[in-house]
């Protein structure tokens, strides 16, 4: 997600106010003043103030470390990983099912920092744990990103649309955002995904992201309607440039901030959307398995064996709060206006 | 301004509609619902799919069922979920619990979410924003369901427990009035040295305080007394009147609050047998009669000059009075209620909206109802808190860089006009529309919610009609979810747009 170094330079200010620096040399020394003056792209200031923002940084390492486990461990699909156990596999019960994972070292009184058999446990019939969580994190990662991509681009698109065209698009582009909106996203998510989601978690993830793409429309509308008024717009057209090229040329780039954010937000949003249907029993159904479901499933399991209700939990909102503190800092480094301090 | 409502009333007509019509069109084909139907023995098959056919309408099409429903509809009549039951009936039934929980969690939420984020904008970067801004994130992140379980399976029976025994530990009482402290300690500007002083004297006195009330056992049988109502009124009246007009003891606008207070203080020995069992209704003229009574004093006391901020703190110390003796009395019904046959001293209750058979006088219904809430409540309005919280904040910032803020701090106003008069009133606006944006938010969490602590209302209502593939008992929720969240957003716009006069005449 870290924003690059682009050839085109983006931000809110527009294609006019940076792209004068980039034909300057990387630094030079300005006499005058005495002083060293490094100029730096739109895409590399992004860059140093998202690097900047500490807890942005922290979620970022944090969910790669979420990533990583749940891709490589029990592998994807064909592809094997480098736990040899297998979320389906059941096994003897060691210990009654208890966690074998320890964290606390000796020396402070604790068992000893061990990975063990079962690090998260093993459930009631003796599948290892670890690859289960690993499996259901998997799912709900995978319903999230799609989610987050679908929500995004339609969101996107009609949102460019219905602040460019203005009049009729307009009116009928916004109505139909207030005609979704209507409907209580998780009523809407609940039907949509109990017609879809019998085809699969990816119709599950496509689908959810076609109810939830009002609030990247409406952000993104607000911003077209103050860039369409932009003196590189005019020129734009003045020269007979397209309608959609204006748009996907000028102005998209332009946006890309609040839609960059409006990505990890809807990523973070769809996790909790997910889990929460699947919680309800509308989300991904079995033989597959989510974050939710397990939480649903072992719910009762609360007071004897609380390892199965805590671990899901732990990475539902390990992902959910490095995804929302990714959003943060992404949306401080494109819009630093709101971080001034006050004087 | 009339025909911006109106034009706005016609077009929310619309979009209701249209939104009902496809929310049907998604209940219809949701579940085949002659599923179960269909599993009978041979003979009665197809008695039983003829009967919900003819039931449910399923021979016509799609449309002409929509429109027989919302024909119905118009006229006030729901029809008949599958099993031939009237959707009124049910909805009346289940209505009120969920009323009753979104209600607790948005003016909690917004109450505690604006507060919060009004300090944390007020103290930008300092260890309590950081504070702030990370439990916010944090409650963001929170999944109801698994926090609901969690408040459920502990904090219920813990509590429960505590409360048979209450008796705080000398490391609890620490914990608590150390964090208080920090807390107080960090709302305040100054240099280290004052900081200090007030952290030090705020959890010494703090940690007094529980000392004392674990060991008299006060939390066994609570209760304010009429020595801490007054104290409490007082101070009340005090903070009002700084917030409103400044501190200053010989205002009038400070007199008209004491008298307020003190009115208030009479009134709760004079109204003693009418507050012994009340009615809601009661209870809701008492309000009125309050602001009635206040607003003749500040009107009075206040004179020419100053007979604005005199009503305003006059009436708000009113309320604040009233609400101490509302929790006092409650307080003092607690010993009786946690004793009843069927509570057995455990008050916080994790299954449903109310004790069944439950009988008691007002303030034992209330207390049943509010240990029944309160769980459930806290779960819910996590989320919201945490919008409202960042919000508030991020929209306070934004006017606090606003150049008639510098005019003002430059023309010599003191801080607290500065907040109160111009950054407070102008940073709320954008604030009114998030509670359009919020119910949405907040009735889907209110399913799950529900579901989590087993209450029988819409929630349970809405996903057995999704499992069972039955569209009318849908549509009802829908009605009264999406009628609501169109009533929400249509309040915003024209609360908007009477609030920002540029919206409204462009």
């Amino acid at each position: 997600m870290t924003p690059k170094n682009t050839e085109e330079p983006v931000g809110v200010g527009g294609p006019g106010t940076a792209a004068g620096t980039d034909t300057l040399p990387a630094s030079n020394r300005d006499d005058a003043q005495g002083m060293n003056v490094v100029a730096r792209s739109q895409g590399q200031l992004v860059a140093r103030r998202f690097f900047r923002h500490r807890g942005a940084l922290v979620g970022m390492i944090l969910f790669g470390f979420v990533l990583l486990l749940a891709t490589t461990s029990i592998g994807w699909g064909l592809i094997p990983g480098w736990w040899d156990k297998s979320p389906t596999a059941t096994g003897p019960l060691i210990n009654g099912g208890r966690p074998t994972l320890g964290v606390w070292p000796e020396f402070l009184g604790g068992g000893g920092v061990a990975w063990g058999e079962h690090p998260f446990g093993q459930d009631d019939i003796g599948r290892d744990y670890f690859a289960v969580v690993m499996r259901g994190t998997q799912v709900s990662l995978l319903v999230a990103f799609l989610v987050g991509v679908v929500a995004t681009a339609v969101g996107t698109v009609i949102g460019a649309c219905a602040g460019f065209f203005r009049g009729w698009t307009e009116a009928v582009l916004m109505r139909i955002t207030d005609v979704t909106i209507t409907i209580p996203t998780l009523v809407f998510a609940a039907l949509v995904a109990t017609i879809a989601g019998r085809q699969g978690i990816v119709f599950l993830g496509i689908f959810l992201g076609l109810v939830t793409w009002t609030q990247t429309a409406r952000l993104v509308r607000g911003e077209v309607l103050s860039l369409r008024e932009k003196e590189f717009v005019e020129a734009a057209r003045s020269v007979g440039t397209s309608a959609m090229r204006i748009i996907f040329k000028h102005i998209l780039p332009n946006v890309i901030g609040v839609v960059i954010v409006s990505v990890t937000l809807a990523i973070a949003a769809a996790v909790l959307l997910e889990t929460g249907l699947s919680f309800l029993g509308f989300g991904v159904q079995p033989p597959d398995t989510s974050l939710g479901r397990l939480i649903t499933d072992y719910r009762t399991a609360m007071m004897t064996r609380a390892w199965l209700f805590y671990w899901p939990g732990i990475f539902i909102i390990a992902i959910a709060l490095s995804v929302n503190f990714i959003g943060d800092g992404l949306r401080d480094a494109f819009d630093p206006r709101q971080n001034r301090v006050r004087n | 301004m009339l025909t911006f409502i109106a034009r706005r009333l016609f077009v929310s007509l619309w979009v209701f509609l249209a939104a009902s019509l496809v929310m049907f069109v998604l209940a219809v084909n949701v579940r085949d619902p002659l599923s179960e139907a269909r599993q009978l023995p041979d003979g009665q098959r197809e008695a039983a799919i003829a009967a919900l056919t003819e039931r449910m309408n399923l021979d016509e099409p799609v449309f002409v069922r929509y429109f027989m429903w919302l024909a119905n509809a118009l006229t006030g009549d729901l029809g008949v979920n599958r099993q031939g039951q009237s959707v009124n009936a049910l909805l009346a039934e289940r209505f009120p619990a969920t009323v009753q929980l979104l209600t607790a969690a948005t003016v909690l939420a917004i109450i505690i979410g604006i507060t919060v984020g009004v300090l944390s904008a007020l103290r930008q970067y300092s260890g309590l924003d950081h504070t702030v801004t990370f439990v916010a994130f944090v409650c963001f992140s929170l999944p109801v369901f698994w926090v609901g379980t969690l408040l459920k399976q502990y904090v219920a029976i813990d509590l429960n427990d505590w409360l048979r025994d209450p008796a705080l530990a000398p490391m609890v009482i620490l914990l608590i009035s150390v964090v208080i402290g920090l807390a107080c300690s960090s709302l305040l500007l100054g240099d280290r040295r004052t900081r200090l002083t007030v952290f030090g004297t705020t959890t010494v006195g703090m940690a007094l305080l529980l000392w004392a009330l674990s060991a008299t056992r006060w939390f066994a049988d609570p209760g304010l007394g009429i020595i801490v109502i007054a104290l409490t009124a007082v101070a009340g009246a005090v903070a009002f009147t700084t917030l409103v007009s400044g501190l200053d003891f010989k205002s009038p606008t400070m007199r008209a609050a004491l008298a307020a207070a003190a009115v208030g203080i009479i009134c709760s020995f004079a109204l003693g047998p009418v507050l012994a069992d009340p009615s809601l209704l009661t209870l809701l003229l008492l309000i009125v009669v309050t602001v009635g009574v206040c607003f003749g004093l500040g009107w009075y006391i206040g004179g020419e000059l100053f007979r604005r901020s005199a009503i305003t703190a006059a009436i708000l110390t009113g309320l604040f009075t009233g609400a101490v003796i509302f929790t006092d009395r409650l307080l003092q019904a607690f010993a009786a209620y946690s004793a009843h046959s069927r509570i057995r001293g455990r008050p916080i209750s994790t299954i449903g909206p109310s004790t069944p058979n439950f009988d008691g006088t007002f303030w034992e219904l209330r207390l049943d109802s509010f240990g029944h809430l309160v769980l459930p409540t806290m779960a819910l309005m996590l989320v919201s808190l945490a919008v409202y919280t960042r919000y508030t904040r991020a929209s306070m910032l934004e006017v606090m860089n606003q150049d008639y803020v510098r005019t003002a701090r430059a023309k010599g106003l003191n801080e607290r006009a500065v907040v109160t008069r111009h950054v407070l009133r102008n940073g709320m606006i954008p604030v009114t529309t998030l509670v359009a944006f919020d119910i949405g938010t907040l009735i889907g969490g209110a399913v799950i919610t529900e579901r989590v602590f087993g209450w029988k209302a819409m929630g349970l209502f809405l996903t057995e009609a999704i499992e069972q593939g039955d569209p009318m008992p849908m549509m009802a929720f829908f009605l009264v979810a999406g009628g609501a969240i169109v009533l929400f957003n249509m309040i915003a716009d024209i609360a908007y747009a009477f609030l920002d006069p540029r919206i409204r005449l462009s």
